[in-house]
């Protein structure tokens, strides 16, 4: 009975939240397939979790927990060397789809020029400022709630927006130009 | 603010996250540095960019379904009703029995319930108006601040009202008052005490007036004006709908706006 209950709140509440999660998680693993895998783990953790959860905002605590997933994934799937400059890529040399592994965001997406230079940009970007970046441009969240998803303090949260910002303005400044 | 604190808040401004006052320093001294100018613009710019439509791709639709395959059954509506009746008898049997059927605890339950929210509400009365005066303060001072007085700028109801239309559950009021010295200017929506409000934008000669309107009744039918900031506010009930006024016109003025808009019942 209680786990009938248990799972109608999960519906209600956790459910709903499935795309920012898979949003996030496409964001931080940068592939289609990985992303669904880290959302698939994030939600059953979160639904053993459940029962813990005392009703503050279910979409920053179901977040929390796809960011925990995602670095759980990423640290046995790239064992030692998962420092963040495996996240480092040459975006020059990244033409979208051509000859790419991770298929996923870039086949999806030829929408615009404007879009696919912006994805590629964000895609390059070092891992700890895409999170932040990801977390308040695409799913507009506030810096209060970005700190306690990443779990850094609202400061660092503003100086790692500043920073994803500002290498975004360089990636995308010139390349506008030629246009 | 020196130029390295200002840099350092650049971020806060542009997500609206700084405070009232930091926000207006920060201001102060972006208007004489360059540099700040062009870091705002370049930065404003990438946040615009993110935001383009095409970024965010929704969940597969197979991935909602293993999620919700993998959950326990998931219950019918009825199953649902039923268990949830059912838990509610069957979670602490013991303390109950000696009330009797399930419909008594029920009510017993709902009646504590209803009581402490009654309790409640009576107990916030007198903070929550304080808080939303002053939200509708910040909120007055930020759409003079950052060129956003009115979404739909007309000096013509017909032209305001509907533009309201399918923006809002509720169709706000809206008066011509140029006759009286108010000219209607614009109108927009606002965000107020955590639901979408109309604004009617009025202008006293060179004074903006903000007239915020909801459903709700929160106030008595007489208005209550009050001083915060240098602003004037004024807070009544009509129709069912929750009203303030907030101006930097003298508090005669805006008693005689509010006068005059309750004297014209809206079309």
């Amino acid at each position: 009975m209680a786990d009938r209950l248990l799972v109608q709140r999960f519906e209600t509440l956790v459910l709903p939240h499935m795309n920012s999660a898979f949003n996030v998680a496409r964001w931080l693993t940068r592939n289609d397939q990985d992303a669904q895998d880290v959302v698939q783990e994030a939600y059953l953790r979160a639904f053993r979790f459940f029962e813990g959860f005392r009703g503050e905002d279910a979409r920053t605590w179901l977040l929390a927990i796809v960011r925990n997933t995602f670095y759980t994934w990423h640290q046995q799937n790239h064992g030692h060397a998962a420092e963040t400059t495996t996240f480092e890529e040459d975006v020059h040399g990244h033409e979208a789809g051509a000859g790419d592994r991770d298929d996923g965001p870039e086949a999806m997406l030829v929408r615009s020029e404007s879009v696919k230079r912006v994805h590629t940009a964000l895609r390059s970007l070092r891992l700890e400022y895409r999170e932040v970046v990801v977390l308040r441009e695409l799913e507009d969240m506030s810096y209060k709630e970005i700190a306690t998803i990443v779990g850094i303090p609202i400061g660092t949260v503003m100086s790692r927006i500043a920073r994803g910002r500002q290498q975004l303005a360089e990636l995308l400044g010139p390349a506008k130009q030629e246009h | 603010m020196d130029h390295e604190q200002a840099s350092a808040l650049l971020p806060g401004y542009i997500d609206q996250e700084l405070g009232l006052s930091e926000a207006l320093e920060f201001e102060r001294h972006l208007a004489g540095c360059p540099l700040c100018q062009e870091a705002f613009a370049q930065h404003r710019d990438v946040s615009a960019q993110l935001r383009q439509p095409g970024l965010r791709v929704d969940a597969p639709k197979e991935l909602a379904m293993r999620i919700e395959a993998a959950l326990p059954r998931a219950p019918s509506p009825w199953e649902k009703l039923a268990g949830w009746f059912g838990a509610r008898g069957g979670r602490a049997p013991s303390a109950w029995a000696p009330f009797g059927a399930v419909g008594a605890m029920g009510a017993m339950a709902l009646s504590v319930v209803a009581l402490s929210v009654s309790l409640g509400l009576y107990l916030a009365v007198p903070s929550s108006e304080a808080r939303l005066t002053q939200e509708l303060v910040d909120t007055h001072i930020r759409s003079l601040q950052v060129n956003h007085l009115s979404d739909v700028i007309s000096t013509d109801r017909h032209t305001v009202k509907p533009w309201f239309n399918g923006k809002l559950d509720f169709a706000p009021p809206v008066v011509d008052l140029a006759q009286e010295g108010y000219p209607l200017v614009g109108g927009r929506l606002d965000y107020v005490d955590g639901r979408t409000v109309a604004v009617m934008v009025y202008r006293y000669k060179l004074h903006p007036i903000n007239l915020y309107v909801w459903p709700g009744s929160d106030a008595g039918a007489q208005p209550r004006i009050r001083e915060q900031q240098g602003y004037h506010v004024a807070h009544w009930n009509a129709q069912g709908m929750n009203y303030w006024a907030i101006t930097d016109a003298g508090n005669s003025e805006l008693r005689n706006f509010v006068a005059q808009l309750r004297a014209h019942p809206a079309s």
